[in-house]
Order: C-alpha cells, then structure tokens, then sequence
C-alpha cells in the first residue's frame, strides 16, 4: 500500500514539479518550486553564485530553481499562509525518507520531525544566546 | 572571546579580515611566511585545514565551514575539533559548487546549506549537537555567514540576511563585489530592515595587480560579474599595477562608508607591499604585539613582531 501510494505520487509530481521523492515535500512554501532540481538541493534560498541572468551556477541552461521559487511566490495566487512560509527555516532533509510517499508522511506528520537538538535550537533560544 | 567578537559586540571599531592563502606544500613553513605578513595588521584570518596553525602562529583564525564538501557529522566533528584548541571564529559557507573548482569530477555534498549550518552551529554553541546529546561544557563560539550582495534576486538578498540573523549569525562576510550601486542598496537594506547592530556586515575586497585576475574573477568565480568598464580601467592604465590597487583602494572606502558595515576582509592576490599600503591608506595602524586576547595555543614558533 506504501509503495502503490508513493507510485501515484510519483507518477503525479514526476511530471509536473520535476518531484526528486525526498519524502518531505514544501513545495507550497517554495512557490510551488521543488527545491531538490537545485544542483546543491539547497531548502532555504539562492547561493550566492547565481549568474547575471538569473540562471544556476552549475546548469548555466537552467534559470535558478530559488529564482524561480521567488518569482511564484509573488506572483501566483498562492494561499498567504503558504507565501509566508517562504522565508522559515526549513531544515536539513532526513535523508531516510528518500522515495517514500511525502503525501504519507504529511498525514502521519513523520515530515515534521527532527532530531532533538535541531528542535530545542528556536529562534527564541538562539536570539537568547549562551554566554560561558 | 575573540578579538573578532569583542571588537564587534563590544566597541565601535572597524575590523579587518583576511583570506588566507592556499598553502600547497611546505604547510607550516609557508604559513608562518603569510602569518608573518598578516601579524598586526588583522583581527582574523580564513581558513579551513589551516585555522589550527594559524591559532598557534599568534594570528586570529575565522574557521570557514562549507556544506559542499561535508556532511552534517562532519560538520560538527569539524567545529568540535577546532574548538578544541581555541578556534571560536566560525564561518558558514554554502560553497561554490564543484564543478567551479580544479576536479569538477568530485561528488558534491550538500548534506546542509548555509542557513541550516547557522543553525547548526547556534545548536553546538547552545551545548548540544544536532541529535540532542549534550556537549558539556559547550564550545564559545563566534558565529558568522556570508552573502553575496550582487547575485539575483538582489530584493531577496537582505531577506536571507534575516534569515542567517535568527539563525544565529553574528557577522556576515559579503563576496567581492564590484557593483557600487549594489552594495549601497544592499547596505541601504540591512539598515532599513533594522539588522545594523544586530549583524556586523564586513564587505569583501580584492588585491590584484591587472586586469587578468579581473577577467578570471568576471569569467570563472560563480557569483562575481566585474564590469566592463572596471577592467578596461585598469587594462588601458599606462601603469595596471597601480591603477588596480587604487581601484582597491576606492572600492575599499567606499564600502567602509556604507551603512550596517563594520569592516573589511581583503583577498590578496597580488602577495607583495600594496597588502601593507592598502591597511595604511585605510588608517589601519600595525599591532606591534599579539592582540589575541584568547590566544592560548602558543608554542615556539609562535611569531613576536
């Protein structure tokens, strides 16, 4: 059943978003770009090699996936709650769910998780800072 | 603390950096030849393998960690490392990708990008890594990221500056820029945004000695366009070498004039007295003594000016 579920959504997102299967889809905070066609699969944002014309450091054919991402998150009629997740710290992908169904792991909340450290570092208890 | 640090979080005053060269062989030896030349004039100097012996040389190191080449354990092991024997500058860098290097064959990794290694960073210095096991007690460390102020989408630039702000970064060293107008609006942005003070932003500049160092930059470093004009400024000097430091030097001040900024890094490529000239035209007085005020690896090699 795992697997007939991340089939459909392969056969679904394969074509549309170009979906590399991480398993834990923000697509809708990127505007509706998937991060993972960008060469470094960078989650937050444009490196700094981005060429004149807006194209990939690596691909010079391919127009920057996180240029793209901004340009749709302006202009499309996105949800504003989905806009406003553009700018979150997305964190780093848990690689264990490489081809798994992201749409299953939305449901069961498995996407959201990360390891404890991650979790306790807020932005709230980094501003705060330690001091020793 | 770092003289880095303190200087930054503390004072008013304009700091300068360094790119450290590469060492190529006869490791110690040469690095204490660029130590020597770097000794007094900067309150750190970049790194990564290096940062170590830069340490014990008497020379401040900024630790630059990139997410090309490894993964988030060894990411960490790195910090750990370092820390161990008194780094506490750290830098995280998303890094050029490998296919802009010289074996463009390797794989690239890419296991974190660079807002992430902030917050990565931020977690350690909090005493624990990424798993939640507790480190104890935790490293001191200073934390910095990089941006480059003219790569596209320029209006998104400062939101990133943000973003590596929550996540943790204290300074952010910028990429060569030789687009004028690009760095006042992004400097204009950091401010207007309400980040100066929050996060010290320190440009970068470039020491070369003509225009063929201007066209490998404008042609093969991912992220730097130089405009035609600039080279052919100093292609059709009657002398190149001093035409290209004083293009240094006006891209030096003008950067130093721009708000939210709090000092300068400087690249040197040209190896010879203008490193000097470029710190005394700035106002920079050589340190006559270590101003390290953590160096505690110290052993005989260390430099004494």
């Amino acid at each position: 059943m795992t697997t007939f579920i991340a089939t459909i959504e392969h056969v679904v997102k394969g074509p549309v978003w170009g979906c590399q299967d991480c398993g834990q889809c923000v697509l809708h905070s990127t505007g509706m770009t998937c991060p993972m066609n960008c060469p470094k699969t960078l989650r937050n944002g444009p490196c700094g090699g981005v060429r004149e014309n807006g194209h990939c450091e690596v691909k010079p054919e391919m127009k920057c996936v996180w240029l793209k991402a901004y340009d749709r998150t302006q202009d499309w009629p996105l949800p504003s709650s989905w806009k406003d997740e553009y700018n979150h710290l997305r964190p780093p992908v848990d690689n264990r769910l490489k081809g798994t169904s992201s749409w299953k792991n939305f449901f069961t909340k498995r996407d959201r998780w990360t390891p404890t450290g991650w979790k306790n570092s807020t932005d709230e208890s980094v501003a705060q800072g330690v001091d020793h | 603390m770092s003289t880095l640090e303190h200087k930054l979080m503390n004072t008013t005053e304009t700091v300068f950096t360094a790119e450290f060269h590469s060492l190529d062989g006869n490791g110690l030896e040469k690095a204490k030849k660029y130590a020597d030349r770097f000794q007094g004039w900067f309150d750190g100097v970049s790194n990564v393998a290096t940062a170590i012996a830069i340490k014990q040389l008497g020379l401040e190191p900024i630790l630059q960690i990139v997410c090309r080449d490894k993964n988030r354990l060894a990411q960490q092991a790195d910090i750990m490392g370092a820390s161990m024997f008194g780094v506490e500058n750290f830098v995280a860098l998303t890094g050029d990708d490998v296919t802009a290097g010289d074996e463009p064959e390797a794989r690239r990794v890419f296991d974190t990008d660079g807002p992430q290694l902030v917050r990565l960073m931020s977690t350690i210095k909090r005493g624990e890594y990424m798993s939640g096991r507790k480190i104890d007690p935790a490293p001191h460390m200073f934390i910095g990221a990089v941006e480059n102020p003219a790569a596209p989408p320029f209006e998104y630039r400062v939101q990133r500056v943000a973003k590596k702000y929550a996540a943790g970064a204290k300074f952010l060293q910028l990429q060569i820029c030789y687009h004028q107008d690009r760095l006042e609006k992004f400097c204009a942005g950091v401010r207007d945004a309400g980040l100066a003070g929050k996060i010290a932003i320190i440009p970068t500049v470039v020491l070369v000695k003509g225009a063929r160092p201007l066209n490998f930059m404008h042609n093969s470093v991912p992220g730097i366009d130089v405009p035609s004009d600039q080279i052919a400024r100093v292609e059709s000097a009657a002398n190149p070498a001093e035409e290209a430091y004083l293009q240094t030097l006006e891209f030096a001040q003008h950067a130093l004039a721009q708000p939210a900024v709090r000092g300068l890094h400087i690249t040197d490529f040209r190896n010879d007295e203008t490193l000097e000239r470029l710190m005394t035209d700035l106002g920079r007085v050589r340190q006559t003594t270590n101003s390290s005020t953590t160096n505690e690896v110290k052993d005989d090699h260390a430099y004494s000016a």
